[in-house]
């Protein structure tokens, strides 16, 4: 009896934030997606979001970007995190990859302006081998590079920690029955390592939908991704109900994300 | 064999050159006269002191850090409690939904997480400013505090605690002598990235901040916004610094927790 009333005491603080800051905040972005600006209840916000080719086609450009982020930070995460579980004091250089992720997110994009402007080092690196200086801020290709930039310590992580799970003599045993380097990565390998990508592309896929300081300040706005279509409609144009159907759309997206990539919950105790 | 070795190096090199490239830029410009990222025009620590001066920025800073303490602070509170809580629930239906609540709000796309909070504040009728966001950074840490508090409890397991039960103690004994000095270094470790995730998040406070209150993510965002200005450099050295410290205490107490954890295996293995 007695843990019973502890077990309430517990729960009163914990259990108010699950309320007031899990629950109400979905409940009313969902309800205000069906309000238009007079505050009327309506569906006119999802026929418009389905009925006008703009929002589907930047819904769809918005996952293909944060597609071409993901498997960019993937191919480059992959390698990095298998050499570097070969490494000596492995733990160590670890720590020097998630270090760059304490820097905060919006100074790292800003040293990007500095690189990318048009008399920066980038350009000044290109005219050196003769290629000549190129707009290289304000482009799609400097976004995709800044956030996959950004996202690849979150990838290396899960990675890496898949891979110290695996347990040496398996691939022992493959090499032994006569197993290629190739096959005993495409049969022994990537599957054990598996789970830590499939933690990897949700912990980058998801976020890469909603960059949108970084589509500001790096893209120039020329990608609009489902998370700068939210934040314009709240905080520039007003039009909540709108955006709350955008961040309904967003969060089917991410629910469906999470059915793919499996029970793997937790982001690897990283720092975002 | 050595080749490969060779090549491997060289890709691991590259990628931590990539990581640290823009930061290390910021850095070295920050001691550049002249005001542009372009060309270094010799060495100055102008920028820090017009820093020093910049009484605006620096309330901003102290503004930062009282919200990044008081809001972990408050959160590895609700959230040991919460940790507490689950841990008691006998019924693993109940436990496993409250975890999938509590989460939400680690998956959420950062934009989400900053509309639904503003919805939800502006349903309430709190002006916005430190207040919300205190109370967002407060939330969103939570459940970061009750992942890293979970697994330290069900390592404690149940017997410790019924044998303190059964020779008497009572339930705050209980709490206060066993539960809790066991569970210290999760709730450091939870406190910790509570800390950082407050002082990282832009998106969120950019949301539900108003016109009188700001945090340093949302101070560079606008001033990145109107150009560079190598004062910001000034203050990503200084910040960079500081997460150091932060990365080499962090895992200094990693260390401390794992060889304690090899002592306790090592004693164990002596008893048997």
């Amino acid at each position: 009896m007695k843990s019973k009333t502890n077990n309430l005491f517990y729960f009163i603080p914990y259990g108010l934030w699950l309320l007031l800051f899990v629950m109400a905040p979905v409940a009313l972005i969902v309800y205000h997606s069906f309000l238009n600006l007079n505050q009327h209840f309506t569906l006119d916000n999802y026929i418009t979001y389905f009925k006008s080719g703009t929002y589907l086609m930047m819904t769809l450009n918005s996952l293909w970007y944060a597609l071409l982020i993901t498997v960019a930070t993937l191919l480059i995460s992959y390698p990095t995190a298998y050499l570097l579980s070969n490494l000596k004091h492995k733990q160590l250089w670890l720590l020097l990859i998630i270090l760059p992720t304490w820097i905060n997110l919006l100074l790292k994009a800003y040293a990007f302006i500095g690189i990318f402007s048009q008399s920066g080092v980038a350009n000044q690196f290109l005219t050196f081998i003769g290629i000549g200086p190129q707009q290289l801020l304000f482009t799609n290709f400097s976004f995709i590079f800044v956030a996959t930039y950004i996202q690849i310590p979150f990838m290396i992580l899960p990675i890496f920690n898949s891979i110290e799970d695996l347990n040496q003599s398996y691939i022992n045993a493959s090499h032994d029955l006569g197993a290629t380097s190739w096959q005993t990565f495409r049969k022994v390998i990537w599957p054990m390592t598996l789970p830590g990508v499939k933690a990897g592309v949700q912990s980058v896929f998801i976020p890469s939908l909603s960059l949108f300081m970084l589509t500001r300040l790096i893209g120039g706005n020329k990608v609009i991704t489902l998370g700068t279509a939210i934040e314009e409609h709240f905080l520039i144009t007003m039009n909540w109900g709108m955006g709350s159907t955008i961040g309904v759309v967003l969060i089917v997206a991410m629910v469906v994300i999470m059915i793919f990539t499996g029970e793997s919950k937790t982001r690897g105790g990283v720092p975002k | 064999m050595t080749h490969r070795f060779k090549l491997s190096n060289l890709y691991l090199f590259l990628v931590f050159a990539v990581l640290y490239a823009p930061i290390l830029f910021l850095i070295v410009f920050s001691f550049s006269q002249g005001d542009s990222m372009s060309h270094f025009h010799g060495f100055t620590f102008s920028h820090y002191l017009a820093l020093l001066n910049d009484t605006r920025l620096i309330i901003i800073v102290l503004q930062t850090l009282l919200i990044a303490l008081l809001s972990s602070l408050i959160a590895t509170i609700i959230g040991t409690l919460g940790a507490l809580g689950i841990n008691q629930t006998s019924r693993p239906i109940t436990r496993n939904s409250i975890l999938s609540l509590n989460n939400i709000l680690i998956v959420s796309p950062d934009v989400i997480i900053g509309a639904s909070f503003l919805i939800f504040f502006t349903a309430l009728k709190i002006p916005l400013g430190f207040t919300t966001v205190l109370l967002s950074h407060i939330a969103f840490s939570i459940p970061i505090v009750v992942l890293m508090v979970l697994p330290k409890l069900r390592e404690l397991g149940t017997s410790m605690v019924s044998a303190a039960s059964d020779l008497g103690a009572s339930n705050g004994q209980i709490l206060s002598k066993i539960i809790l000095p066991y569970i210290t270094p999760g709730i450091l470790s939870g406190f910790f990235m509570a800390l950082t995730y407050s002082l990282d998040d832009f998106a969120v406070t950019f949301f539900v901040t108003g016109n009188g209150f700001s945090t340093l993510s949302v101070e560079i965002y606008s001033r990145a916004r109107q150009g560079i200005s190598l004062e910001i450099n000034a203050l990503s050295g200084i910040l960079f610094l500081f997460a150091l410290v932060l990365v080499v205490g962090y895992y200094f107490l990693n260390q401390y927790q794992q060889n304690r954890r090899l002592k306790r295996a090592n004693r164990e293995e002596d008893i048997l």
